[in-house]
Parts: structure tokens; C-alpha cells; sequence
């Protein structure tokens, strides 16, 4: 098990590296950032050939790669063009990303699994027919839409909420763009949990506990629920790398800023290092999220090993 | 138990990967406290000094915070002066600068030094200062910011320091209107704390002006405070300021309308139907000095051909700019029969109607003119824009269509997006451009001579189109070069006819600046450079 560990621990090297080359090289096609620094206005050609002096853009990209890699070793993921430090900007964004996450997750955990669960048991029942069609169309709308109409709904029409969230976004803040942002999941969640539970509510270790009388309640948490779990671990842990990168769209939304904004002002500024350190964060992220997941399911399901 | 066992490593890899990507706390919130009022913020694109802003984010900030020698009235955009006392001249090239008793919120004594030092840093190509060419007026500039290597000066020759109260300063060229320009944010003062200390300062700006900068949380807010011992006429008349920066306007918009910002001044485009009853007429779109232009790659010969000017004065005529600017922009712009601004007033030179018919929309002779001249060089008008923002889109499929319709056959003009403003512009300053392009101008000081010298002199900074005539360069020189500033407009004006005889770029629309509010604020306007003139809120 230690060494199964080491061993995938090992394997996130090759990928990190791959991945932060990948990047950049990306990030450099998009073309001369220095350009879009001055407006509508031409740079002083003067001053541009100094800040890519100072950036290290006047270098070819292979040396700007290795730079960056020999920078990112000592802990300098770099600056971003309004001269604020990537790690800065990390500090602020991740935690604040971190937690819309979590809520994001603990959505997907408690509703999606208790609505697979009791749609699962009653397969074929009006209730399982009228959630499958509601997960059928929270799947086909649009986060943005989803997003917009209940930012207006809640947020100005009724007052529910505040619309925007403020910089400090505490977790009640975070409430409706979590429930937005894991919407989708969600309803992923709740079929996925549906047809693992109602496939396993006949198999044989099932029948032979209910036959040997334990409580219903046993047999479904016990038994019935923990091996059903396993195609639903492995959605909601690659999920929490997406949720993590993907709510771009849903933290512009509600003016959370988080990774997705910062990304995308990286993006649209032509900042590399902010989209380099970012992604490179996201891709660790990813990877260590997959692996937690590999080994639950050890934890999950005895019969399972590593070696 | 192994079920227990394996769930121990699980931990173990959940508690190492926590740790690898554990960061701090996150910022700090908060609603506005007592006479203080919330507005939208746009997060700056460079470090807040004052020559490296070129912005309006940014300018917003220096707005409040820095004082320079004159101060654009929020109202008429007269230059009016601040910390000078007087600037004398008697030959429109050297001027004597006298300066009020002033001094900067942290105590320091606002003095000749002050000037002299903050431009001679600005200037200096080893500082970086994106707007350092507004120095480029002053003699010894091409020693601190050579075109090419290191600066062979730290100082520029033609300021000199008198006494604490008095500085001159010498010009390479005549320039009678200098002083005007002298509002910009560029020509700020800076404290001895700015050189001793630049990071300290940039995170927790100290200057001269109405407000000072309580807290800034770089890229989410900034709350500036009155300062009640302000030196200057132009005191604020509320307690205070927090700009929050939103990811998005429509966020900001739905704050808004909800009752959790006072002031927005920048209504997203497709609210602008709705905004006057969502927050039940409070909102405003005063004229700005912004016009929107074609501009063309005079660097393709195609392009320069007598026949080509005919060409362009087509294009211009089969652009129906009363019906674009009604239905897609709802009138927040004005269709432009000038190349330069409203705002300017008749005095400062702006001349409604100098276009002439080159600019009104008549469809049968905008298909002889372009006939006449050769027709659409490379067959197909192709015009290029930014898709990343600022809703180009919509406005430029608009004005292709106005000019397929004009010509009858609908391949005639498509748009060409580019993906983001950066590549855009470095496109666009490389000169990789086939047609022609969206051009914006936002003026930086009240003069027509900014509308015209930039945009259209030979080798001029933001003359992308690069082109060039040789009696528009005379005709600057010498209005540069006349001291009644009257005779000065009206050479500015013979040269804007050159420009507009060869239609060396079409005038599209002035645009509006746009500003709503909750009913927390009142009297709130906008000066002519589309900023809200905050210190003349009032909160109720």
C-alpha cells in the first residue's frame, strides 16, 4: 500500500512537467502581451522593449521555460503584469475557491446521494420517474442560465440573497453559487447513485442480509450503500479537480474572486505566469484528487488491493 | 480491521495534498460605513504610479489621491490651476512654474522638488512608465528615454528647480497649450516616500489630493477616506469612498438594482433599455471624450492610392450611423460628423459638421465613390476588432450590414474577430493589419490637439494606421507653435480638414459615458473624461 502510494506519487513528475510545457507553450501562441498593456494606445517602444527585457519575453521560449521551471523550484511562481506576485494572488484566490468547492461537494454528497438513494429503492415509482426527469433537465440548462435566473430570482427580484458576493466570501455567501456551480453534478450524482443502488438491491448479499432479519436501515447503509458507492466516489473526486478549475463561468456570475476569475484575467491580459502557475496548481490538484479517490476505494470495497 | 488500515493511508494522501495547497486567509469585506459611499471598481492594469496609468480604473484612484499643478473642471474641462499658483510664459517654449502652499497627507511639504522628481522618474525609459511620452515634450527627454540602449542622463535638462516655490521648465518644440495638458494624472507630484520606499507606497498610495487611501486590498477593493485637511477648493462632500472591484459588470448591475452598491458607471450594454426603471431614473450618460473610429493600414500600398481615399469616403457614406447608433447602442453613442469630441465645446475646437456629406449615409453615392475609386481593395472589406470584450461584435456586424445593404451584395464587408485585446493591439502596433480596423481614442487632456497629434502626425504614438501627409504635420507645427490660443484652434482645425480630405480614418460615433446610482447618493455626474466626479457626491 506505502509503496502503491509512493509509486503514483512519483508518476505526478513526468505529468507536472508535461502539463506546465504544454501551458506555456499555449500561452505563448496567444501572441505579444506587452500590447495589450497600454490601451488603445501604442506601447513607447522603449518602455515595451524594457518590460520584456524585465519579463524575460525578449528570450526564446525554451530558455523562458526553463527560467520559469528553475524559478518555480525556490517557490517564485513569478508576477503578473500589474506587478502583484502569482503566490499573492494564489493566496487570495484559492482559499476562497476552496471553499465554494466544499460546498459545491458537500451539495452533490448530501443531496445527490439521499435522491439516488430513495429514487434507487423505488425504481419505476412515480417519484423515481418525475426526479429522473428533473436531474434530465438541471443537465441540459446551461450553468449561465441556471446561474443568471437565480442570481435575479433570489438575488434582486425576492432579496433573499446579496447578488454579488463579497471579497471575503464566507461560506453563507457561497451557499447559492455552490448549489449552482454543483447543480450539474448533482444531477450526475443522483442517476449514477440510482442505478448502482437499484442494480445492487437484488443481488445476493442483499437478499441474504434482509433473510438473515437485520434492520432495513442496516442492510441499506451497511451493505446496499457502500458498494454502490464506488462509480459515485470516483465521479465526485475527478469532480472536485473540475469544480475546482471550472467555475469560471459561475464565480464571474456572482463576482467571487476565486481561481476561475484569475484565470481568466490572466487570459484576457495575456498574463502567462498567472495561467502557468494557475493551471500548474490545478493539474497537482487534479492529480492528488484521483489518487485519494484509487484509494477509497480500497476502504470502500475490501476485495480491492494495491500492491 | 483492514477496511480501517486503508482508510488510515487515504488520510494520510487527503492530509498531504491539504498541505501542499493550504494557502492564507482571504481578504477582508465589510459594508460602507457612515457617509461613505460603495462604488464599481475595475481592477487597475498596471501599478498605481501616476505615469504608469493610462487607464480610466486606475485614473479613477490618482484622481482622488494625487493633485497635479491644474485640474480639468468636472463640468466645462477647462484646465484650471491646482497646486500652481501661476505658469507664465513669453515665448510658448520656456515656462516659470509658481506653486501654492500645499502639502501631501502625510505631511510633507508639496514643493518644486516634488514635481521635478516625480517627471524626471516618469520620463526615465529604466522606470518603465507606460505614460512616460506625455514627458516627451520637455527638452533633454531623448537623453533619459532613448528610442533604443540606456538612458545617457538621469535627469531631463530642461527642468530646473529655483526655489522651493518655483521650477522652469524649457521645451524642445513651441507648444503654447502645454500648460493645459498639465491635468493629466501623468504630472502628478510625488512625496520623498515614493522614492524611499516604491513598493510600500504602491501598496498604500500617499498623495495630495481630496482622499487618502485608507486600505487597498490589491485586486478586490480599495476604501479611500476624506482627508479633512485638504489644502485645495475642491474638498470632498462625503466621508468616503470603497471602490469594489466586481468580476463582472452584470454582478455589479444586480448589486445595484438590489441596494448593495450606490454607483456604477459602467451599466452593462444589455441593461441600457432597462436601467432607467430598474433603478427608477437614477442614471445619467453625459457626452464623453471618446470617439470610435476606422482606422486603415496605410502601410499597405493598396491602401494609399488616390482612388483608395475615394474608397474610404464610400465606406464612410454607406455607414448608417443614425440607425446603428439608435437600435444597438440605444443612443449612448452619437453619430460623429468630426474627429474630435463634443466635449471640447465650440471653443476648444470641436466643429460639429467638418465631415460634411462624407459623413452622412446616402447609399446610391457611396456605391459611385467606391465604383469610382476601384472598388473594395482585395474585393471584401474585412474589419478587424477584439472579441474579448467591450461588445465589438454586435456594432461592427452592424456596420457591415449598413454597408452590404448600401452596395447591394452581401459579401461585400464581414467582420474579422481577434480573440483578445492583446493580440488584437499587437497586431494591430506590428502593423499585420489588411483592412481596416476598429480605432477608439479616449482623450487625456481637453484639447484638440490630443485628438489630432497622436493619432494622425507622421511616426506619432498611436498612429497605427501610419499615416502620413505632410501638410498636417505643418499645419501642427505651426498651431503648436502659435501662442493666442484662439489662432492656435483654428490651424488645429485646417489640419483636421486634411485629415478629413483624405478620410484618413472614418469617424464612426462620440461615445457616452453611463452612470447609475442607488438613491443612498445624489448629485453625481461624470467629468468629461466619463469618471464620476466623486468628491461632489453627496450622501444622504
Amino acid at each position: 500500500m506505502g509503496r502503491y502510494v509512493i509509486r503514483r506519487l512519483l508518476q505526478m513528475i513526468p505529468v507536472f512537467f508535461g502539463a506546465t510545457l504544454l501551458i506555456f507553450l499555449m500561452v505563448n501562441v496567444m501572441g505579444d502581451p506587452v500590447a495589450g498593456l497600454c490601451g488603445d494606445r501604442k506601447c513607447d517602444p522603449a518602455v515595451a522593449a524594457q518590460l520584456k527585457k524585465d519579463f524575460g519575453l525578449d528570450q526564446p521560449v525554451w530558455q523562458q521555460y526553463l527560467t520559469y521551471l528553475g524559478n518555480l523550484f525556490t517557490g517564485d511562481f513569478g508576477r503578473a503584469f500589474n506587478g502583484q506576485k502569482v503566490t499573492e494572488l494564489m493566496s487570495t484566490a484559492f482559499p476562497v475557491t476552496f471553499r465554494l468547492t466544499l460546498v459545491a461537494i458537500v451539495f452533490e454528497i448530501v443531496i445527490g446521494i439521499s435522491l439516488g438513494v430513495l429514487t434507487g429503492l423505488r425504481r419505476g415509482r412515480p417519484i423515481d420517474t418525475g426526479f429522473l426527469l428533473l436531474t434530465l433537465i438541471v443537465i441540459s440548462v446551461p450553468t449561465f442560465v441556471t446561474g443568471l435566473l437565480l442570481q435575479l430570482l433570489l438575488g434582486v427580484k425576492w432579496g433573499w440573497v446579496k447578488p454579488a458576493v463579497s471579497p471575503a466570501a464566507t461560506f453563507d455567501e457561497l451557499l447559492l453559487p455552490g448549489l449552482v456551480l454543483a447543480s450539474v453534478s448533482l444531477a450526475y450524482v443522483t442517476r449514477l447513485t440510482r442505478t448502482s443502488v437499484a442494480e445492487n438491491a437484488r443481488a445476493d448479499y442483499v437478499r441474504t442480509a434482509v433473510a438473515k432479519g437485520l434492520p432495513r436501515r442496516r442492510v441499506i447503509s451497511r451493505h446496499l450503500l457502500r458498494n454502490s458507492l464506488i462509480p459515485v466516489v470516483t465521479f465526485i473526486g475527478t469532480d472536485v479537480g473540475a469544480l475546482m478549475g471550472g467555475a469560471i463561468v459561475t464565480e464571474r456570475i456572482f463576482n467571487i474572486h476565486g481561481v476561475g476569475y484569475q484565470l481568466y484575467q490572466g487570459i484576457v491580459r495575456q498574463s502567462s505566469q498567472t495561467v502557468v502557475g494557475f493551471v500548474t496548481i490545478l493539474v497537482l490538484v487534479y492529480l492528488v484528487a484521483n489518487l485519494i479517490v484509487d484509494l477509497l476505494y480500497a476502504v470502500l470495497d475490501p476485495r480491492i488491493r494495491y500492491a | 480491521m483492514r477496511g480501517a488500515r486503508h482508510a488510515k493511508w487515504a488520510a494520510a494522501a487527503a492530509a498531504v495534498a491539504l498541505a501542499a495547497t493550504a494557502c492564507g486567509g482571504g481578504g477582508s469585506g465589510g459594508s460602507s460605513g457612515e457617509g461613505v459611499l460603495s462604488a464599481w471598481w475595475g481592477d487597475p492594469q498596471n501599478p498605481l504610479e501616476p505615469a504608469n496609468t493610462t487607464e480610466v480604473q486606475g485614473g479613477k484612484v490618482l484622481d482622488m489621491v494625487m493633485r497635479g499643478l491644474k485640474r480639468y473642471n468636472p463640468k466645462t474641462g477647462a484646465a484650471e490651476d491646482a497646486v500652481a499658483e501661476k505658469i507664465e510664459t513669453t515665448d510658448a517654449q520656456n515656462f516659470t512654474v509658481k506653486l501654492k502652499d500645499w502639502k501631501f497627507s502625510n505631511g510633507e511639504q508639496v514643493t518644486a522638488e516634488s514635481f521635478v522628481n516625480a517627471w524626471n522618474y516618469a520620463a526615465n525609459v529604466k522606470n518603465k512608465q507606460k505614460g512616460a511620452p506625455f514627458f516627451g515634450y520637455i527638452e533633454g527627454y531623448d537623453k533619459v528615454h532613448p528610442e533604443k540602449g540606456d538612458p545617457t542622463a538621469e535627469t531631463m535638462s530642461g527642468l530646473k528647480v529655483v526655489d522651493p516655490k518655483t521650477f522652469t521648465v524649457k521645451l524642445n518644440q513651441k507648444f503654447s497649450t502645454w500648460p493645459e495638458t498639465l491635468g493629466y494624472n501623468a504630472f502628478a507630484p510625488l512625496p520623498k516616500a515614493f522614492f524611499d520606499d516604491r513598493d510600500a507606497w504602491l501598496s498604500k498610495p500617499v498623495g495630495n489630493g481630496p482622499y487618502t487611501v485608507d486600505n487597498y486590498a490589491k485586486g478586490s477593493a480599495m476604501n479611500l477616506k476624506k482627508w479633512e485637511e485638504y489644502p485645495g477648493a475642491d474638498k470632498a462632500q462625503n466621508n468616503g469612498v470603497d471602490l469594489r472591484v466586481y468580476t463582472e459588470n452584470t454582478a455589479a448591475y444586480n448589486d445595484l438594482v438590489a441596494g448593495n452598491l450606490d454607483l456604477l458607471d459602467d451599466v452593462p450594454a444589455a441593461q441600457i433599455q432597462n436601467v432607467k426603471n430598474d433603478v427608477n431614473g437614477r442614471y445619467a450618460s453625459p457626452a464623453a471624450g471618446i470617439i470610435q473610429t476606422l482606422a486603415f493600414p496605410f502601410y499597405k500600398p493598396e491602401w494609399k492610392t488616390e482612388g483608395a481615399a475615394k474608397v474610404r469616403k464610400g465606406i464612410s457614406r454607406a455607414i448608417n450611423r443614425k440607425q446603428i447608433t439608435e437600435s444597438i447602442f440605444h443612443n449612448t453613442r452619437t453619430p460623429a460628423t468630426d474627429w474630435t469630441s463634443p466635449v471640447l465645446k465650440e471653443e476648444g475646437g470641436y466643429k460639429a459638421g467638418l465631415c460634411g456629406a462624407d459623413c452622412e449615409y446616402d447609399a446610391a453615392e457611396a456605391k459611385k465613390l467606391i465604383t469610382e475609386g476601384g472598388g473594395i481593395p482585395g474585393g471584401q472589406l474585412k474589419i478587424s476588432y477584439n472579441a474579448d470584450g467591450g461588445s465589438h461584435k454586435d456594432w461592427v456586424d452592424a456596420v457591415c450590414n449598413s454597408i452590404n445593404n448600401a452596395l447591394g451584395d452581401n459579401k461585400a464587408c464581414v467582420g474579422n474577430p481577434i480573440g483578445t485585446f492583446a493580440d488584437f493591439r499587437s497586431k494591430v502596433t506590428k502593423g499585420e493589419m489588411d483592412g481596416p480596423f476598429r480605432a477608439g481614442w479616449q482623450m487625456d487632456y481637453p484639447l484638440i490637439q490630443n485628438f489630432l497629434e497622436p493619432l494622425y502626425y507622421t511616426g506619432s504614438s498611436s498612429n497605427d494606421g501610419q499615416w502620413s501627409n505632410k501638410d498636417f504635420d505643418k499645419l501642427m507645427n505651426e498651431a503648436n507653435a502659435e501662442v493666442d490660443t484662439k489662432k492656435a484652434v483654428e490651424t488645429y482645425q485646417k489640419a483636421e480638414k486634411v485629415v478629413a480630405d483624405d478620410m484618413a480614418a472614418i469617424p464612426l460615433w462620440y461615445q457616452n459615458g453611463s452612470v447609475a446610482y442607488s438613491d443612498r447618493v445624489s448629485n453625481v455626474a461624470l467629468n468629461p473624461f466619463s469618471i464620476p466626479v466623486y468628491g461632489e457626491i453627496k450622501v444622504n
